[in-house]
C-alpha cells in the first residue's frame, strides 16, 4: 500500500485550501466566536440568535482571521447542538466557509459532534494525555479518521507543564505516540505549550516567557514537521488596567514567539501594539522580563509602568481627587464604588440643600442608582459590586428614614412592588437574596417571605400586598413540583400576578413544559440577576400587553421544540441494565474492615482546620463570577472584581475563624454491608439488617463495553459470600449563619448578610471533605498511606467516594430519610429535614462512603417506567408518590 | 450472510500502476440502454410482484439480468479496460430507500462485485501479463450531509455523517466479500459524504485486517471550477488526503476538454495517483452526449502529453468504442510520475 506522501506542511480546508509553510505569515485565528472568550457570542447563542452570531464569524473573516475557533463550551448551553447548528449553518455561509474551523472543546463528545458536520479539514482544539495515554491514542485515531489536524495541549496524567524541562517532555512523548503508534501525520501536530502570565512578583513565574519560547524552538528543531500554537493575550494579565504596557507585552512576546517558530495561534488585535512602535524604553523593560535578564526585572517593569499613560499612579490620584467633586458626582462615586466611608457626610449635605429630605433619595440617590444600573446592565459592573452598591445605597436611605418621617407628607415612591420567596421545603436563598438586592436597587419594593413560605402565604400575601410581580427560588428538585403547585393554585384564585421563577435547579425547559400551562398569565424564568432587572422592568411598563404576548409565545414555541426535540435516546429495560451492570471481580478485590465499626459524632469541631479544604470555585459561581479558581482571579474579564470579592470573603472567614462564630457537627457511621439486587443492606455488628439503601440504576443504552451504573455495584453481592462495608454522613457548619445573616441584614449590609451563607455553604462542603480523608486514612483506614495536595482532594483524586442523595448519582432525596433513622441525625447533632427533604440548616452535607477503589461518581440519567415501578415496591410507596420524587429523572416525565 | 469467495489470483494492482498507464471503463448506464430492458425484465421473475416501480433501477439487474451485467464488462474489458466498476453506483440503503430495497444491499453489492470478479478472472487467465481488475464503485447517495435541501432551514440536514457511514460500511464490506480488488469512491459532489466513506473504509480495513486499494473521484459541478458543496480542488484534496490513497481524480459533469484546467492542478499538488473519468463532452440540447471516440481520444491524448494521468476512463456517454479509442492512445504514454512542486 502506498504511504500517505501529502506534503510536509500542515494544510487545512474550509471551501479554500489553507497552507502553512516557513514562509507563510503567522496564522492567525479568529477568536471571538468563543462562548468562553466573548460576552456578545454567549449571550446570542444563548437567546438563540444564531443570525446575529453568524454576523460575529463573518466579521472575523473580514477582519482577516485565517481560521475560525468555534467554541460552546457553556454549563447551560447544550454544548453539542450549539455547536452543530452553528457549523452547519456557516457551511451555507461560503464567505464563512471559506476558512478552515477550529472546533474548540474540552468535551470530547462536543468535538465528535462537530468533526461530523465539517466538509473541509478542521483542527481539534485539543486533546491532551491528561486522562492517559489510552484516551489519548483512542481520541487522536479518531481525529484521523475524520481527517483533522488537532492542537496538542501540553498536559499529561501529572498536570499542566510550567517548565522548560516538563514542556518538552510532554510534547515529545505525545509527538512519539501519535506519530509512531497512531500514524498521525506529523505536520498535522500542533503544540499548545502554554503562554502564563510574566510579571506576576512571583517567583516561579519568572522563567514563563523564557520557558515558553525555548519550548517552542526545541519542538521547531526536535519533531520534525509538527508547528506550534498558543493564546497570546494570557502573557499580560497582571497588567490588566493599563493598556499601554499590557498591549506592549503582548506584541513583544508574540514578536519573540513567532522568532522561536510559533506559527500559529489566537491574538485578539486590538490588544496588540505594533512591534516596532513600542516605546525603546519600555520595549528594554518588557524584554527584561520575557527573558528574565535580571533579577530586578519585574520591579522595574512596574515602575516604569507608572510612568507611563494609563497607569496607577493617576488612578491614585483620582482617589483622593474625587472628594473634590461636586455633590452629585460623589454620591454616585460613592454607589457605583461601594464606598460607605463618605455616604453620610455627603447625603446630609444633600439633605441640608433640598427642600424635602425624600427628595434626596428620588434626585441624587437615584440618579447614582441608574448609574449604577446601566454599567451592570452593559456588562461593566458586577454582581458583587452591585451588592455593594445597594449596601451603600441601603445607609443612605437608613439615614434619611427619620427626617422623612418626622416631615409625614413623603412617602418614597417605588417603581414597583416585588413578592420573593423561596418555596416550601426548601431553605436556600442565597439567590434569591442577590436577586431582591439588586432589584431594590433599581428602586423596586421588596417584600421578601424568606424561605419555606408555604404556597397559601405567597397568595394571600400576594393579593393583601397588590404586588407587581412574584419571584419564586428553590436549590432542590422537590421545589420543581412546589413552583407547579403554586402556578395551578394562583390559576384556581384566577390571579393575573406575573410569575419569575429561579433558582439552580429550574430551567427554561421546566419552567416552559412545567408551569406555563397551568398559569393564564406571564411566567418567566430567569437564570441571573442582571436579566432580573430587565424582565421586570418591561413586566412594569406601562402598556405591557405586547411583550407579555411575546413571553408567552417564545415559551409556547420553547416548550413546541422541546418536547419535538429530535434526539430520542435508547433505553434498556431495569432488567436489560441489570445485565449489564459494573462487574467488579469480588474474589479478587479486596475488602477492608474499618477500624472501627458503628456510629461516631463529632461536636465542637474546629473550623479553623477547614480553610485548607475550601474549593472556591462554586463561592464565586454563586456571586454570578464564572470561572475557575484560582486562575479566575486573573480572568480577563472578572479578575479584578473576583480578587475583591475574594479579599472580602477572606475578611469575614477570618472572623468567623477567629470569634468562632459558626459551630461545626457531624456524625457518621461505618456498617457491614451487602447488596442484592439494587438495593444494598446495612447491618449491625451481629449482622442484623439495620436499614436498606435503594439505588437507581443508568437506563441510557451505553456503547459497547460500557456499564450501566448503579451505586449498589459497588458493594459485593451477598451472594458473593464476601462481607462488605458501608459508611453514611451528615455534617453541617450552618449553627450561627442565620443569627448572623440576620445581624447583617440590621444593619443594611445584604453584601455580608449573602457573603456569610456562601461562605457557611463552602465550610460543610469544606468539613464534609475533610471528614471524608479522616475516614478513608483513620477511620475505616482503607487508604492509610493516602498523601494527598487540597488540590488533589477538590479534584476527588483519592480513592473511594462519597456520593450524596438529590445529587446525579443518586438524585432520589427519599435517601436521606434512611440515612436520617440509620445515624439518627436529628437527635444527635440537630440536623434537620424540611417537608421536601432540604437540610437545615442549609449549610450542610449528606451522603454515603463507598471504599472500594473501583467506585466511582456518575450522573444516572433518565430512567424509564418499569425502573419507577420497580422503585415503588421497593420502596413501598405509591407509583405516584414515587413518580413526585424521581420525576426529574423520568424519561417521559 | 454466508458467502464467501476464493481469490484464485491476486494480481498486484501496485506493480501494474507503476508500469502503464490503466485503463478505466466507460459508462454502465449508456450500455444498459442498449438493452431497452422493461419494467418486467428489471423485475425478473423474483421481484414480479414488488410494490413499487423497478424500472431505472438499473442495480439491481446484477440480480434480475446477470448476464448483461456480465456482458458489458465483458465488452469493456475487449475493449481493452484494466479496471471494470462494479454496477453498484446506488448500492446503499440510502439510495435504495427510493426503491424500498434496503434490505438488498449486501445480496446486490455481493452479486455485483462476484459477476465483475468473474468475468475479470477470465480475462486474465487468457492474458495473464494484463491482469484485470475489479473496482467497488461506492456512489455518493442521492442525500447531501453538509447542505441543507431546504433553503429555509439552512441549519437542517436531510443525512447525517452517522447514517452514512453505517450504510457505507455495509456497502464496502459486501463488495469486499464479494471479491472486489480496490473500492472506488466516486462523483463526489459533498465531501463530507465522502469523509463518510472513507471512515468505513477505514473501519472495516482495520476490523478485516486487510489494505484493500481506494480510489477517489470527485466532480466538478461546473465551470466555477468547485464541487456542488462549493470546494476548490485544492481544498477538496486537502479534505480526503488524510487516508493513504491509491488515487485521486475527477469524473461526471464536464468533458475532457472542461475538465482538463481542474486535473492539472490535481495533479501538479498531490502526490497520491491521478484519475480522471470525464463524460462523452458535454450533453446536447437532447441531454444526450455525442462526443465520437475520435474526438474523445484526442482531448485525452493532450493529457498524456503533459504526464497528468495514472489511470485513464469514461463515464457518462462513453462506450466501449470510446475506451477502445482510449486505450489506443494510452499505450503509446507513459504513467504520470509523481512529484510534487510546492504549492
Amino acid at each position: 500500500m502506498i504511504a500517505s506522501k501529502s506534503n510536509t506542511y500542515l494544510t487545512l480546508s474550509g471551501l479554500e485550501p489553507l497552507v502553512v509553510t516557513p514562509e507563510s505569515n503567522f496564522i492567525n485565528v479568529g477568536e471571538r466566536t468563543n462562548v468562553t472568550g466573548s460576552r456578545k457570542f454567549l449571550r446570542l447563542i444563548k437567546e438563540g440568535n444564531f443570525d446575529e452570531a453568524l454576523s460575529v464569524a463573518r466579521d472575523q473573516v473580514e477582519g482577516g482571521a485565517q481560521i475560525l475557533d468555534v467554541n460552546m463550551d457553556e454549563g447551560m448551553l447544550d454544548g453539542k447542538a450549539a455547536m452543530v447548528r452553528f457549523l452547519n449553518l456557516i457551511a451555507s455561509e461560503p464567505d464563512i466557509a471559506r476558512i478552515p474551523i477550529m472546533i474548540d472543546s474540552s468535551k470530547w463528545d462536543i468535538i465528535e459532534a462537530g468533526l461530523q458536520v465539517v466538509q473541509g479539514k478542521c483542527v481539534v482544539n485539543s486533546i491532551s494525555l491528561k486522562e492517559g495515554e489510552d484516551e489519548f491514542i483512542r481520541q487522536a485515531k479518531l481525529i484521523k479518521r475524520y481527517g483533522a489536524a488537532v492542537i496538542v495541549m501540553a498536559f499529561d496524567e501529572v498536570g499542566q507543564a510550567d517548565t522548560y524541562e516538563r514542556r518538552i517532555e510532554i510534547c515529545e512523548r505525545s509527538y512519539n505516540i501519535l506519530v509512531d503508534k497512531v500514524n498521525f501525520p506529523p505536520q498535522d501536530i500542533i503544540f499548545d505549550p502554554n503562554i502564563f502570565p510574566v510579571a506576576t512578583g512571583m517567583e516561579a513565574h519568572r522563567l514563563n516567557a523564557l520557558d515558553f519560547f525555548n519550548a517552542t524552538k526545541w519542538i521547531r528543531e526536535n519533531l520534525p514537521y509538527a508547528n506550534v500554537s498558543g493564546g497570546v493575550s494570557n502573557v499580560s494579565f497582571s497588567f490588566r488596567g493599563n493598556s499601554v504596557v499590557r498591549e506592549a507585552i503582548n506584541s513583544a512576546f508574540l514578536y519573540h514567539a513567532i522568532q522561536h517558530g510559533m506559527n500559529l495561534g489566537i491574538v485578539n488585535p486590538t490588544m496588540l501594539e505594533v512591534y516596532d512602535e513600542i516605546p525603546k524604553e519600555l520595549l528594554k523593560h518588557v524584554e527584561d522580563v520575557l527573558f528574565d535578564r535580571h533579577d530586578n526585572a519585574t520591579e522595574d517593569l512596574l515602575d516604569f509602568a507608572e510612568t507611563v499613560k494609563g497607569t496607577k499612579k493617576d488612578d491614585e490620584r483620582k482617589v483622593l481627587e474625587w472628594r473634590n467633586d461636586d455633590l452629585q458626582d460623589r454620591i454616585t462615586y460613592s454607589l457605583v464604588k461601594g464606598i460607605d466611608t463618605f455616604i453620610i457626610e455627603d447625603v446630609e449635605q444633600a439633605r441640608l440643600a433640598t427642600q424635602k429630605p425624600i427628595e434626596v433619595i428620588e434626585g441624587h440617590l437615584m440618579t447614582g442608582m441608574n448609574t449604577v444600573g446601566d454599567l451592570f446592565g452593559s456588562g461593566k459592573m458586577f454582581l458583587p459590586q452591585v451588592v455593594k452598591s445597594a449596601r451603600v445605597m441601603k445607609k443612605a436611605v437608613a439615614y434619611l428614614q427619620p427626617f422623612i418621617e418626622a416631615e409625614k407628607d413623603g412617602k418614597q415612591e417605588y417603581a414597583g412592588k416585588i413578592l420573593m420567596a423561596t418555596v416550601k421545603g426548601d431553605v436556600h436563598d442565597i439567590g434569591k437574596n442577590i436577586v431582591s438586592v439588586v432589584l431594590g436597587c433599581n428602586n423596586y419594593e421588596i417584600i421578601d417571605l424568606g424561605v419555606m413560605v408555604p404556597p397559601e402565604k405567597i397568595i394571600q400575601t400576594a393579593i393583601e400586598e397588590q404586588v407587581d410581580v412574584i419571584g419564586l427560588s428553590g436549590l432542590i428538585t422537590p421545589s420543581l413540583d412546589e413552583m407547579v403547585y403554586l402556578s395551578k393554585a394562583m390559576n384556581k384564585e384566577q390571579m393575573t400576578i406575573p410569575l419569575i421563577i429561579g433558582g439552580a435547579t429550574t430551567s427554561k425547559a421546566h419552567t416552559s413544559v412545567k408551569i406555563a400551562p397551568h398559569y393564564d398569565h406571564t411566567v418567566v424564568h430567569i437564570n441571573d440577576a442582571s436579566r432580573a432587572v430587565t424582565v421586570v422592568g418591561n413586566l412594569l411598563q406601562k402598556d405591557n400587553r405586547l411583550y407579555k404576548a411575546q413571553i408567552r409565545e417564545e415559551y409556547d414555541k420553547f416548550r413546541e421544540q422541546f418536547l419535538n426535540r429530535g434526539k430520542r435516546k435508547e433505553y434498556l429495560t431495569i432488567e436489560e441494565a441489570r445485565q449489564n451492570k459494573y462487574n467488579i471481580n469480588w474474589e479478587t478485590s479486596e475488602i477492608i474492615k474499618p477500624n472501627q465499626l458503628g456510629i461516631k459524632i463529632i461536636e465542637d469541631f474546629d473550623i479553623a482546620k477547614l480553610e485548607g479544604f475550601i474549593d472556591w470555585s462554586p463561592f464565586f459561581r454563586s456571586w454570578d463570577l464564572h470561572g475557575k479558581y484560582p486562575e479566575i482571579l486573573n480572568d480577563e474579564v472578572v479578575g479584578e472584581q473576583a480578587q475583591e470579592l475574594f479579599k472580602d470573603a477572606k475578611v469575614l472567614l477570618n472572623k468567623v475563624l477567629n470569634e468562632k462564630l459558626l459551630k461545626a457537627k457531624a456524625i457518621f457511621g461505618l456498617f457491614p454491608a451487602n447488596t442484592v439486587n439494587d438495593d444494598i443492606e446495612v447491618y449491625n455488628e451481629n449482622g442484623e439488617l439495620m436499614e436498606t439503601f435503594l439505588t437507581l440504576r443508568q437506563q441510557l443504552k451505553k456503547r459497547e463495553g460500557v456499564p450501566n451504573h448503579a451505586l449498589s455495584d459497588f458493594i459485593a453481592p451477598k451472594d458473593s459470600g464476601k462481607q462488605d462495608y458501608i459508611g453514611a454522613f451528615c455534617v453541617t457548619t450552618g449553627f450561627g449563619t442565620q443569627e448572623l445573616a440576620s445581624q447583617y441584614e440590621a444593619e443594611n449590609d445584604d453584601y455580608n448578610s449573602i457573603m456569610i451563607k456562601a461562605i457557611a455553604d463552602r465550610l460543610a462542603e469544606a468539613f464534609a471533605e475533610y471528614l471524608h480523608k479522616e475516614v478513608r486514612t483513620s477511620y475505616w483506614s482503607y487508604a492509610k498511606k493516602e498523601n494527598l495536595s487540597n488540590e488533589d482532594l477538590i479534584k476527588e483524586s483519592y480513592k473511594g467516594i462519597r456520593p450524596a442523595p438529590g445529587y446525579p448519582a443518586c438524585p432520589d432525596h427519599l435517601e436521606k430519610k434512611t440515612i436520617w433513622n440509620l445515624l439518627e441525625v436529628e437527635q444527635k447533632i440537630g440536623v434537620k429535614l424540611t417537608e421536601s427533604l432540604a437540610m437545615w440548616p442549609a449549610a450542610s452535607v449528606s451522603g454515603y462512603y463507598f471504599g472500594n477503589p473501583e467506585a466511582k461518581y456518575f450522573g444516572l440519567g433518565k430512567i424509564t417506567e418499569d425502573q419507577l415501578k420497580d422503585y415503588a415496591k421497593r420502596r413501598r410507596i405509591s407509583e405516584s408518590e414515587a413518580r413526585k420524587w424521581l420525576s426529574p429523572n423520568l424519561i417521559n416525565d | 450472510m454466508a458467502f464467501c469467495y476464493v481469490i484464485t489470483t491476486m494480481p498486484n494492482i501496485l506493480e501494474e500502476i507503476n508500469k502503464r498507464i490503466l485503463v478505466l471503463d466507460g459508462a454502465m448506464g449508456t450500455m444498459l440502454q442498449r438493452y431497452e430492458f422493461s419494467e418486467e425484465d428489471f423485475r425478473g421473475e423474483r421481484f414480479k410482484t414488488y410494490p413499487v416501480p423497478l424500472k431505472g433501477n438499473n442495480d439491481l439487474l446484477s440480480l434480475t439480468q446477470p448476464h448483461a451485467i456480465a456482458e458489458v464488462h465483458e465488452r469493456y474489458f475487449e475493449a481493452g479496460a484494466d479496471i471494470v466498476e462494479t454496477n453498484t453506483f446506488s448500492g446503499t440503503t440510502i439510495a435504495m430507500a427510493d426503491y424500498q430495497m434496503e434490505h438488498l444491499v449486501e445480496e446486490l453489492n455481493f452479486e455485483s462485485a462476484r459477476i465483475a470478479k468473474q468475468v475479470a478472472n477470465q480475462f486474465t487467465k487468457r492474458t495473464p501479463d494484463k491482469p484485470r481488475f475489479v473496482a467497488g464503485s461506492i456512489g455518493p447517495t442521492n442525500k447531501t450531509a453538509s447542505m441543507s435541501p431546504d433553503v429555509n432551514r439552512p441549519e437542517f440536514r436531510a443525512v447525517t455523517f452517522e447514517e452514512l457511514r453505517v450504510a457505507y460500511k455495509q456497502q464496502v464490506n459486501a463488495l469486499i466479500d464479494g471479491g472486489v480488488d480496490l473500492l472506488l469512491v466516486e462523483t463526489i459532489f459533498d465531501t463530507l459524504n465522502a469523509k463518510a466513506a472513507l471512515f468505513a473504509i477505514e473501519e472495516v480495513k482495520e476490523e478485516r485486517q486487510i489494505n484493500i486499494p481506494v480510489m477517489v473521484s470527485g466532480t466538478i459541478t461546473d465551470a466555477s471550477g468547485r464541487t456542488l458543496s462549493g470546494q476548490t480542488v485544492e481544498a477538496f484534496l486537502t479534505s480526503v488526503s488524510h487516508m493513504p490513497l491509491l488515487s485521486i481524480g475527477f469524473n461526471c459533469a464536464l468533458g475532457a476538454e472542461q475538465l482538463k484546467p481542474y486535473l492539472k492542478r490535481l495533479s501538479h499538488l498531490t502526490t497520491f495517483y491521478t484519475s480522471a473519468h470525464p463524460n462523452a463532452g458535454l450533453p446536447n440540447a437532447f441531454g444526450a452526449y455525442d462526443q465520437s471516440p475520435k474526438e474523445m481520444q484526442s482531448l485525452i491524448e493532450s493529457y498524456l502529453k503533459e504526464d497528468l494521468i495514472n489511470i485513464i476512463g469514461g463515464c457518462c456517454g462513453t462506450n466501449p468504442e470510446h475506451i477502445k479509442a482510449i486505450a489506443e492512445v494510452a499505450k503509446n504514454y507513459k504513467p504520470r510520475s509523481i512529484k510534487t512542486y510546492a504549492s
